[in-house]
């Protein structure tokens, strides 16, 4: 097998390690070994996990020609589904599913009661709004540079489970404060589903735990919401990067190549 | 693509690529700024717009109007472009499963090897066109707002019957303007599109065929059951306004 060749760290030529001069005495003092704590510890680590070069393969990778600020977008959504995250985490630690009345009062002690809780509860309703223009940009940009041919079909595929998931997110979310416009939009909502071909009663009956609206359909919404799409986005998060690193981000494609007789092509 | 096109395009990948730029830090340093310019978006996004909490959802009076998130108008808008009864499971799933399969198999389906849009027109065409379908239909829900009063002048013979007939008449608008009926129905020059013109429902169906309707209407229109159960009144004012539409009402 050949060797597997990683990419180098970019570091300044005056902070590449150099090799003691012969001559220089071997011994360590004190202030080497605490100039080398940060490798040490790092080597430790490596030990134990054979992670660096996954990391060094990960963060060194080159990225092509050309590269610009449309190349973004798909990291801030990432940044934006963090953000979510996060927000909807301090959420959950107050919100209580409950429809008799439990629901809209544990978001109106959030909106009103918590400190900051407004503004928590502020960016993670407008950050699904901006989650949903990034991924509509993101999208957009893949579309329209052709990154979606060969060789990144599949990654082209993830992304729209991503899409549709976070739809998802959006459309679960949105009845759990349990205030009259969720709750209408979610009836009508899922009655539109119900109108579908052969699976739609089903999926209906499955999404509202039965035939009827009852305190289970708000406990399966707010367990689909923050329990099973998130841990599905997050995983197929992880698969959308992780081809992204394999395949390489593209260039864009008007991007040529500069004609050099000579090109270096380690880490390519 | 054929094989030697792949095989052309890996290889000029490959130069483009080893030209570039390590990840970290030139992109990185990318990543992180546009970070940062999406956390403050958002930061002044929920300072400015802030997080208002409606009145409490209550399931037995129907007097608000389903409205969904903004980024769900567009599907919505469907309904309305798509109105003949028998078609609304088309409207509802069909497209949007259509659309979305489309959207799946994109790579499958368009094999040309050409990346750069202004070379591949019928995909850029496509495209631009979706953006601005998407737009208009997002544009379009976002303008049918969500009326909540009927625009419709007392009938004559309605007040020349007097009395109890245009007591009941008169409640029974303000329970149907109050139950959010307008938002998919029109009655009079006022409501959406998206289910049947209420305008002259009453020659069309007897006050018991609405009434049932109302209890068991078909998708996607929410059942006034829970109505017809606390608010028995009420109900009957809706039924008898509905009743009582014509032609001439308006």
């Amino acid at each position: 097998m050949p060797k597997l060749k990683l990419p180098k760290p970019p570091v300044p030529d005056a902070l590449v390690p150099r090799a003691k001069r012969p001559g220089t005495t071997g011994k360590t003092r004190p202030l080497d070994v605490a100039k080398e704590s940060g490798i040490s510890a790092i080597d430790w680590v490596d030990e134990r996990t054979s992670l660096a070069g996954a990391a060094r393969w990960m963060m060194f990778r080159k990225i092509p020609k050309g590269t610009n600020w449309f190349y973004t977008l798909g990291s801030a959504t990432l940044f934006a589904f963090l953000s979510q995250t996060v927000t909807g985490v301090f959420l959950a630690m107050y919100y209580i599913p409950d429809t008799a009345g439990g629901a809209y009062e544990s978001v109106r002690y959030i909106t009103n009661e918590v400190f900051l809780g407004e503004f928590v509860r502020g960016m993670h309703k407008w950050g699904s709004s901006v989650m949903i223009i990034l991924v509509m940009l993101h999208m957009a940009r893949t579309f329209f540079f052709g990154a979606y041919k060969y060789p990144r079909e599949l990654n082209w595929v993830i992304g729209v489970v991503l899409l549709i998931l976070t739809y998802v997110m959006g459309f679960t979310g949105y009845l759990l404060p349990f205030d009259q416009r969720s709750y209408w939009a979610t009836v009508v909502g899922v009655n539109i589903n119900g109108t579908g071909p052969l699976v739609g009663p089903y999926l209906n009956d499955f999404m509202r735990a039965g035939p009827d609206f009852t305190q289970s359909t708000l406990a399966r919404f707010y367990s689909i919401h923050m329990m099973l799409v998130p841990g599905i986005l997050a995983a197929l998060i992880g698969a959308h990067l992780y081809l992204v690193a394999k395949m390489g981000t593209t260039a864009p494609p008007w991007m040529k190549p500069e004609k050099k007789g000579d090109v270096d092509r380690e880490g390519a | 693509m054929n094989r030697a096109e792949r095989e052309a395009y890996l290889r000029e990948y490959s130069i483009l690529k080893a030209q570039g730029k390590p990840f970290f830090p030139y992109a990185v340093a990318k990543d992180s700024l546009m970070a940062v310019v999406v956390m403050i978006v958002i930061i002044l996004m929920s300072l400015i717009l802030g997080a208002e909490l409606g009145p409490k959802a209550d399931p037995t009076t129907t007097t608000y109007t389903p409205r969904p998130e903004w980024y769900y108008y567009y599907l919505f808008e469907v309904l309305r472009v798509i109105k003949p009864p028998e078609l609304t499971p088309l409207a509802t799933i069909g497209v949007p499963t259509i659309c979305m399969i489309l959207l799946f198999l994109l790579p499958f389906y368009d094999r040309n090897p050409e990346r750069r849009p202004e070379r591949r027109p019928v995909a850029t065409v496509a495209g631009i066109v979706t953006i601005f379908a998407i737009g208009y239909l997002t544009y379009m829900g976002a303008e049918a707002g969500s009326p909540n009063e009927i625009e419709l002048e007392t009938p004559e013979r309605i007040e020349a019957q007097g009395g109890e007939v245009l007591a009941s008449f008169e409640a029974g608008r303000i329970v149907t303007a109050q139950s959010g009926c307008l938002a998919c129905h029109k009655i009079g020059s006022n409501g959406g599109t998206i289910g049947p013109d209420l305008t002259d429902v009453g020659e069309r169906l007897p006050a018991q065929a609405i009434a049932r309707t109302l209890q068991n209407p078909t998708a996607p229109m929410p059942s006034y059951d829970s109505l017809q159960a606390n608010q028995p009144e009420q109900f009957e004012a809706l039924v008898d306004f509905l009743s009582l539409l014509r032609e001439d009402s308006e």
